[in-house]
């Protein structure tokens, strides 16, 4: 049944998001701050 | 099971501060999500875009204190990533494009693919009436079945997800599709467009 129903990728449908996007998003991160003020919450970017 | 534990324990220790469990989170889920996301729109820049897109929406959500998914961390990404994919292609089919040719052709703007409103409403019943029907089904069932149609998860990501076997996946998915067959023959429910 396993055999039947599981179906393996093909290796032309394996993709891997590229090395800057990735740098992209740890950089982003870093610079996010999220600040509380009276119970909302702001967003900003400080580079 | 292990697989949840750890992106639990890697989102408490995002959360508390540390930037390296987020890179290993996005490593961990890079393929899996890209390979999804690339499925669907069979382009590599929009996919990167996607993707880049769906992790923003991750890091603000984690560091605002706002996730709350109870280890199924994969899914809910998966689920963010669908949504931005039916984004994209809503705003897509809003702003044609036309590409050069030899001969211009008028036809190649004008052309609509779209179900008319009659057909629309009566699709959007039909999705309504199965997700009532869905919603019918043991948890368990229920669960399988919506990572494998609504989040198009193969069943080895859904063994990993939900810490059952495989083949305790395909039982599951098997006696959900015979549970609502059975619901719709008792109350003789047509589903049709």
């Amino acid at each position: 049944m396993r055999k039947i129903y599981v179906t393996e990728k093909s290796e032309k449908n394996i993709q891997m998001a590229d090395e800057s996007t990735i740098k992209f998003l740890l950089d982003y991160s870093k610079s996010l701050k999220i600040i509380e003020a009276e119970g909302i919450k702001f967003e900003s970017n400080m580079n | 099971m292990d697989v949840q534990l750890e992106d639990s324990l890697l989102i408490k220790r995002y959360i508390a501060g540390d930037e390296k469990a987020l890179e290993a989170l996005i490593d961990k889920h890079n393929q899996r999500l890209s390979s999804f996301i690339y499925s669907k729109v069979n382009s590599r820049d929009i996919t990167e875009d996607i993707f880049q897109d769906t992790f923003i929406k991750v890091i603000k959500t984690l560091r605002r204190g706002a996730y709350n998914e109870e280890g199924k961390f994969l899914p809910w990404v998966m689920r963010i990533a669908h949504n931005l994919i039916i984004d994209h292609f809503r705003k897509s089919s809003r702003m044609p494009m036309f590409n050069g040719a030899d001969s211009f052709d008028i036809f190649s703007l004008l052309g609509d693919d779209k179900l008319n409103a009659e057909r629309q409403i009566i699709k959007d019943q039909i999705d309504c009436d199965l997700g009532m029907l869905v919603n019918e089904l043991p948890a368990d069932q229920r669960e399988v079945l919506v990572m494998r149609i609504y989040k198009d998860m193969s069943f080895k990501e859904i063994s990993e997800n939900t810490g059952v076997s495989i083949n305790t996946a395909l039982g599951r998915m098997r006696y959900a599709l015979i549970n609502l067959r059975k619901i719709i023959e008792q109350n003789d429910i047509v589903l049709t467009n």
